[in-house]
């Protein structure tokens, strides 16, 4: 209930989450780990082939467990996409986890090629995604992710938003053969959904109903995204939350309706603001001819300032103070 | 099934002749890899892999990936041999929406995997190797690279791997046939010893003429339960069975003239006519 420590949350917005009544859940990539034993347990032919990764995957009891349906490669993280693309065309159902930042720049090639291309439906699991490592450093950061694969045909791309989005994701993945990216944080996430809430790959979820703001945001964004818009309730402006988890393929008629229907739209998410979900929201609404108030509220293109999740965060805005300061500029700039 | 040397001889020299006559047709290709890596389809499909048409759906069959996928105009004249589609498909190689594309991709009945870039063959059979070993399945996978593909760093990321899971199902082969686009593998990035690296790799190398139809053969299927991955280190020349293209590097992605095809085929003629008389000579 409490924020976590080094908190992402400032004592108002922790205060706000609690008036909400949210409560305070686990780190997706916990959830992510303890999902994938339990599909595993079921189903012998599911794999985890990991690069070194089984500690930062939070996969030491899945190996433990189930120490035949791990397949360990080393630091080696083209080697370790190859590798599932080849026990995927021979019938596996692979989870390749491999931190973000490594597996979707060093391996892009392979993502490309042997995967997506291919179609090889390897399920590739970016780690500690986005800004995650903190002051780890850009070395460490996949602010590329969403970009690059977004521009490789056959591949769909996720960012899950909380607990239960991220089981019911990896779930689905376990029952499709599609190839896809899906990304997770390492940080505590609050619980953002009721529990009959429906989560299902390429349809966003709406949490709250309005029309002035809408705030399409993905991943460990969207609960900033929706401590704004409640922060924003409470002057009379009403807030429309999207969870976009999905960056491809996009739900372009939510889109098309926050453009159509919302003063205007905010997109969130902890990538670049090259190339990601902003651009690609730009994209439909520009392409459907719908013109609205727009920003995209992401990491600006430059050398990312130092410190951890939550510090850089703060520093570009993402926050719900950030969020709701550029949302009130932006709705006195809209008719 | 069983052809022997001779019969497979003739079967190359054909082979050749149908992959210059689509190069030509096409206008593109890689010519001088495809001759190189010619003796070593025809042994494979002819003589070693367990995969048909029909079977090719089967999760025991025998796996080939082509890892030097810019070779794919000799692959695909195999595989039409082998009744995998129809040759006259082959009309359309690298046209305006063909399925025939120049390199491999798994749109072509028999092809395993989209190969293309370099580096990347060598995993993915590492990772078939893998799943046939914990499925207790007894099929081989079997790579084949360039001698210049293997700057690639990845190949030796997948050579550990594969040692270290003691894939004795996994045979790699090289076409070590010392060119590349640029000149001799060993001027522009040498890689010798190679049989040195690999046996350091913890691999079980063999070294063989890779023309040689019985060293081919031999070498091609491993004793059982070594433990180790085996690579065969076949020693070709790039070029081969066309007088003016051997061991000369501008013919990597060289189309013959008119002229210059003519002369291949009468090299090649000339090749089959010397058969006929030693097969006259044996019997
Ligand atoms: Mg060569």
């Amino acid at each position: 209930m409490s924020a976590p420590a080094g908190s992402m949350y400032s004592p108002e917005a922790a205060a706000m989450a609690s008036k909400l009544g949210l409560k305070m859940g686990r780190a997706n990539l916990e959830v992510f780990a303890a999902t994938l034993l339990e599909i595993a347990r079921a189903d012998r032919n599911v794999l985890a082939v990991t690069s070194d990764s089984r500690g930062s995957g939070k996969l030491g009891p899945f190996a433990q467990a189930l120490p035949d349906q791990i397949v360990e490669l080393g630091i080696a993280e083209q080697n370790l996409v190859g590798v599932a693309a080849g026990l995927a065309s021979a019938g596996k159902l692979v989870y390749a986890v491999s931190p973000a930042c490594f597996l979707t720049a060093r391996a892009l090639e392979q993502v490309k090629n042997d995967v997506a291309y291919s179609d090889h439906p390897v399920q590739l699991i970016g780690i500690s995604a986005g800004v995650s490592y903190g002051a780890l450093g850009s070395t460490h950061h996949s602010l590329h992710d969403y970009a690059a694969l977004r521009a490789i045909n056959n591949l769909e791309v996720v960012a899950p938003a909380d607990n239960m989005e991220a089981r019911a994701i990896i779930r689905e993945c376990a029952t499709r053969r599609v190839p896809t990216y899906i990304r997770f944080g390492k940080a505590p996430l609050y619980d953002l959904h009721a529990a009959d809430t429906s989560v299902e790959i390429g349809k966003s979820i709406s949490l709250t109903t309005g029309t002035d703001i809408c705030f399409i945001a993905s991943g460990e964004t969207v609960t900033h995204a929706l401590l704004a818009g409640a922060a924003m309730a409470e002057n009379g402006i009403t807030a429309r939350v999207l969870s976009m988890h999905t960056i491809k393929p996009l739900d372009i008629p939510a889109i098309l309706a926050a453009g159509r229907e919302c003063r205007a739209v905010i997109t969130v998410e902890e990538h670049s603001v090259h190339g990601g979900l902003g651009e690609a929201c730009a994209a439909a609404l520009m392409q459907a001819g719908i013109s609205v108030p727009f920003q995209i509220a992401a990491i600006p293109d430059e050398h990312t300032v130092t410190g951890s999740q939550a510090d850089i965060f703060r520093h570009y805005g993402i926050s719900m103070e950030g969020l709701a300061a550029r949302a009130n500029s932006l709705l006195k700039r809209a008719t | 099934m069983s052809l022997t040397d001779h019969e497979l001889a003739i079967r190359s020299i054909q082979y050749r002749r149908d992959m210059l006559r689509w190069i030509v047709h096409a206008g593109a290709g890689h010519t001088g890899g495809g001759l190189s890596c010619m003796d070593i389809l025809n042994v494979l499909y002819n003589r070693i892999l367990r995969v048909s048409p029909e079977t090719f759906t089967s999760p025991d069959r025998d796996r080939y990936i082509q890892s030097k996928g810019h070779c794919v105009e000799a692959l695909y004249v195999v595989l039409a041999d082998r009744g995998f589609f129809s040759s006259e498909k082959l009309q359309t190689m690298c046209g305006y929406d063909s399925a025939f594309v120049g390199h491999p991709t798994r749109a072509v009945p028999g092809i395993e995997h989209n190969t293309g870039a370099l580096g990347h063959g060598l995993s993915v059979g590492v990772g078939a190797a893998i799943a046939g070993k914990k499925d207790q399945r007894d099929f081989r996978v079997y790579v084949l690279m360039g001698d210049g593909e293997l700057a690639e760093g990845s190949n030796w990321e997948a050579a550990m791997s594969a040692s270290h899971y003691k894939l004795d199902n996994l045979i790699a082969i090289v076409d070590h046939n010392t060119l590349q686009i640029t000149g001799r593998t060993r001027d522009v990035c040498s890689n010798e010893p190679l049989d040195e690296k690999f046996k350091a790799f913890g691999w079980d190398v063999h070294t063989v003429n890779g023309h040689d139809f019985g060293q081919l053969t031999a070498a091609l299927i491993p004793s059982t339960h070594t433990g180790k991955p085996r690579v065969v280190i076949a020693n070709t020349i790039k070029g081969q069975g066309v007088s003016f293209m051997q061991d000369v590097a501008k013919w990597h992605h060289g189309v013959p003239s008119e002229a210059e095809y003519a002369i291949a085929l009468r090299d090649l003629a000339d090749a089959e006519a010397q058969l006929g008389q030693s097969k006259g000579a044996v019997q």
